[in-house]
């Protein structure tokens, strides 16, 4: 059997937070991974390899966001094989991806486990044509329930599963929404924000749990308590992810050990 | 007047539908221009699911071919699932484009690339969905110019009532001679409406437009003459050469999908045509001469198509690659510059001979060597001397020694079943032919860790080839026989277990044998199982043989002929084939003397190498052969790391 030279070794290790906005939410987590490690070959980062027949760019994802749900808060880490600058390494990769699939920050890993800091996720639920205070009662009844049981569809078949449980805040605003504007923001030709239509929109707090809670599953809840059936598919967006603050509730940037280091970086300069 | 987009009502309904992803378009390379900036806007379709059109290498060059032109905009549209039909119905949403997702039925031309019949149902379905009338003569002057090209245009006739129009050959030039005469038209006013377009069109000689040629019958059938019903309109419609493909390097900027496709890498073309003379071969026959891409030419595809897409793997295409001139010194070039990026080579459709397996080790310097393909296509030395693939069985098992000796683990084996003069013993001879191959690959290799695959397809015979005056074999027969074979490979205790067995049943190659020669009776065939619900008849879990039959029996009950007729029944040297009035360039008196050989079993040798055999192809078509070697070498790039 023919055998290739050692991998070269990773001499750098960078964290990436990307976006999936717009019509590119349609993404799966594999389409992502076929673009990213493609957008790598473009932008000829030097990658580390896995060793082995068919080497493997060393990627690693954590936690992707469901297909049609869009993301600002989407992480990975990859390791390079020579030292680059974080910054010009963003905007390479950003370029070479398709508008809509958007390389937001690289920063060079600091030591933790980065998989181990996104405890939960901060969703956004907007309900195009539900009425904020048909929205509310839902709410109040879903986190009024002890545990709500609702099913999903599996590999291993319907499965029955408490999607309560998981949630550490569900907000419903009484304001008024507009339908999402990520259309506009992906360049998409003929399509605009405007319209007077009611929209509820939702702010979710989940912990990453097993099984995972998903926006979906917390929408069959609500549909379960209160008979929310929305008549036009949610728009989904996960707003940020990290780690989830006992006392106040609040998730924080995951990356904050990396952004610490830089900034003390900043100040020595 | 501008065209708005169909997303906003597109997009609701994406998340309750399998794979959204193939239905938003943002491909990398991919072109949204203007729509009042452009004088001439095409919308291509290719006729399957996204996963199989979007690599397709046709309609990506003529995207860009067309995308170049400053005032032409291009854009792409796909058949669309079951899943996606019910809703877009229900919704009121018509057949889009990906790319800007505007209504197909808003373009000039609707341009529909068929490499296979399988896809006219499909063809209806994305008319009927764009709300164009199904059929060319129902249409007004608001309609698109729906516009056929691919190796199925070569017999339109079976479609003939829903296109308005047939391009026979290589597309490139050809979509720029139509954006020309529609331009001019419009730019004229639009005098004389559709027809006057469409004359023009044909008066070019080079465009193929149905209702302006009317087809007799005899009474027991067959076809009394085709002749144009205006004066103006030529006898026949000539096919369309590219000569010097270096001058044509596209696909430039390759679409890269977001979603997963059938064939993810950089494919070049390394040439076009091929002159081996497989009888059975209809892309060999209508696509003559060979021209070769010079391998600088190649070299510099490649470079530069990698840079722009950023796959990991490199198809050098054609019908036969391995019969490149220069394809050593392409591979081990190619190889040279891309092993140390990880980027992999693969070489489809190869011959067999001990020369490819050094080029398949080429190919896979640092890579696994798992399995090698061949194609004999006829089981017994008889056999491949009636369809003129000039392999012995000593070629083969030299070959496949090399293969096994080499470290290769795996080789598989095409084969065709129901070939004009065929019997059970002529396909039981794979089994034999099977074993020879695991026998010699234990003995070579030392071990009985290996495997042959053998994979048989059904004979269809096509228009434009020796075998177009053919019987094709019933299924029950094909189904027979394969069950035959079968059962002799799965008894041998010796050998059975290391060979595996691939095939698929004979009816849905009827379908497409009915398809392919068939004539202007069968459209309502076609139409009668769309109206049915058939669609996507290239997927067994769609396909309806049941479906077909019945609608078949019902539409051409009264005609003298039915689907047997179409199919099994050999035609003889004065009968009027469909399409003898679209010009291959390829000459009747030959391929009838060929079919003769063919039944006497006399091979032909290949003319890049011998003496013209006089096929009629270059000067009917005023081309020549364009083969190398150039003596040229693939430099290393100088890589700035």
């Amino acid at each position: 059997m023919p055998e290739g030279p050692p991998p070269a070794p990773a001499v750098q290790k960078l964290r990436l937070r990307y976006a999936k906005r717009g019509r590119l939410r349609f993404t799966s987590h594999r389409d992502f991974q076929r673009a990213f490690e493609r957008a790598l070959r473009r932008s000829e980062v030097p990658m580390a390899y896995s060793a082995g027949f068919t080497p493997h760019p060393k990627v690693s994802y954590a936690g992707a966001a469901p297909t049609g749900v869009a993301s600002e808060a989407e992480y990975l880490e990859l390791s390079v094989a020579r030292r680059c600058e974080p910054a010009e390494l963003c905007a390479l990769l950003d370029a070479s991806l398709p508008p809509g699939l958007d390389v937001l920050e690289v920063v060079e890993a600091a030591p933790g486990n980065l998989a181990e800091r996104l405890q939960a996720s901060v969703w956004e639920i907007r309900l195009p044509e539900v009425e904020p205070e048909t929205a509310a009662k839902a709410v109040a009844a879903f986190m009024g329930a002890e545990s709500v049981q609702v099913e999903r569809m599996t590999k291993n078949g319907m499965r029955t599963f408490d999607a309560r449980a998981a949630v550490a805040a569900l907000d419903s605003p009484l304001e008024r929404g507009t339908p999402s504007d990520d259309e506009i923001d992906a360049g998409h030709p003929g399509v605009d924000g405007s319209g007077d239509r009611p929209c509820a929109i939702l702010r979710l707090v989940v912990r990453h749990t097993t099984p995972a809670v998903r926006p979906d599953d917390v929408l069959s809840g609500l549909r379960l308590v209160a008979d929310l059936a929305p008549p036009v598919p949610a728009a989904v967006t996960r707003l940020a992810q990290g780690p989830l603050d006992a006392e106040t509730g609040a998730v924080t940037d995951p990356l904050a050990p990396e952004h610490a280091v830089t900034s003390t970086g900043n100040e020595e300069l | 007047m501008s065209v708005e987009s169909v997303f906003p009502r597109l997009e609701p309904l994406l998340p309750r539908v399998q794979k959204p992803i193939q239905y938003v378009g943002g491909e990398l390379n991919s072109t949204v221009k203007d729509w009042d900036a452009a004088a001439v806007r095409w919308a291509l379709m290719y006729p399957d699911a996204y996963e199989v059109g979007l690599p397709n290498q046709g309609v990506m060059i003529l995207y860009e071919v067309l995308n170049e032109v400053a005032d032409v905009l291009a854009e792409r549209t796909y058949a669309v699932w079951p899943d996606m039909e019910k809703l877009m119905r229900e919704h009121s949403v018509p057949q889009f484009t990906v790319d800007a997702h505007r209504p197909v039925g808003a373009f000039d031309v609707f341009g529909v690339s068929f490499s296979t019949e399988l896809g006219y149902t499909n063809l209806l379905n994305a008319l009927d969905l764009a709300g164009i009338p199904l059929e060319a003569k129902d249409r007004g002057a608001d309609d698109p110019i729906v516009l056929i090209g691919g190796h199925a245009s070569f017999n339109p006739e079976p479609i003939a009532d829903f296109i308005d129009a047939a391009v026979v050959g290589d597309g490139e030039q050809a979509v720029l001679q139509v954006t020309d005469v529609i331009r001019a038209w419009k730019a004229e006013g639009r005098p004389g409406g559709r027809d006057e377009l469409l004359f023009r069109l044909a008066a070019t000689g080079g465009v193929y437009v149905p209702r302006f040629y009317d087809v007799d019958y005899l009474d027991d059938g067959r076809i009394q003459r085709v002749a144009p019903n205006r004066s103006g309109v030529p006898w026949r419609v000539s096919k369309h050469t590219v000569m010097d493909l270096d001058e044509w390097p596209y696909p430039k900027q390759p679409l890269v999908p977001l979603a997963e496709t059938v064939h993810e890498r950089m494919s070049v073309e390394i040439f076009r045509g091929c002159t081996r003379g497989c009888r059975f071969c209809q892309a060999g026959m209508i696509t003559r001469p060979v021209r070769e891409r010079s391998i600088t030419g190649i070299g510099e595809m490649v470079e530069k198509g990698l840079k722009a897409t950023g796959f990991e793997e490199v198809g050098l295409l054609s019908l036969s690659s391995a019969d490149h001139s220069e394809i050593a010194e392409v591979a081990k070039g190619l190889a040279d510059r891309y092993t140390e990026d990880k980027i992999g080579l693969s070489l489809p459709s190869t011959r067999v001979d001990a020369f490819n397996i050094d080029l398949a080790n080429e190919l896979t310097r640092n890579g696994r060597r798992s399995g090698l393909t061949f194609a004999p296509e006829g089981g017994s030395e008889r056999m491949r001397k009636v369809i003129n693939k000039m392999v012995s069985e000593e070629d083969l098992i030299r070959t496949v020694a090399t293969a096994y000796g080499n470290g290769w683990r795996q080789v598989k084996l095409y084969f065709m079943c129901g070939l004009p003069t065929e019997t059970d013993e002529d396909v039981l001879q794979i089994a034999e032919m099977a074993k020879k191959v695991i026998a010699k690959g234990r003995e070579v290799s030392g071990s009985r860790d290996i495997r042959c695959t053998v994979s048989i397809g059904g004979f269809v015979p096509k228009p434009h080839t020796p075998f177009q005056w053919a019987p094709q074999l019933d299924h029950k027969t094909t189904d027979e026989r394969l069950q035959k074979l079968r059962d002799v490979i799965r008894a041998d205790k010796q050998y059975g277990k290391s060979i595996g067995f691939r095939y698929h049943d004979g009816k849905p190659g009827i379908v497409e044998g009915l398809l392919s020669r068939g004539d202007r009776r069968v459209g309502k065939v076609i139409r009668a199982v769309w109206e049915d619900g058939g669609r996507f008849d290239g997927w067994s879990e769609h396909f309806s043989y049941d479906r077909w039959m019945r609608c078949a029996d019902k539409a051409l009950a009264d005609d003298p002929v039915d689907v047997d007729w179409y199919t099994t029944r050999e035609r003889d040297w004065n009968e009027v084939l469909p399409w003898d009035h679209l010009d291959s360039g390829l000459d009747k008196d030959w391929l009838w003397e060929d079919w003769q050989d063919a039944l006497d079993e006399v091979e032909v040798e290949d003319c890049r190498w011998t003496p013209c055999f006089d096929c009629g192809v270059c000067p009917q078509m005023g081309t020549e052969i364009q083969i190398g070697p150039t003596g040229q070498k693939l430099l290393p790039l100088s890589v700035v790391k």
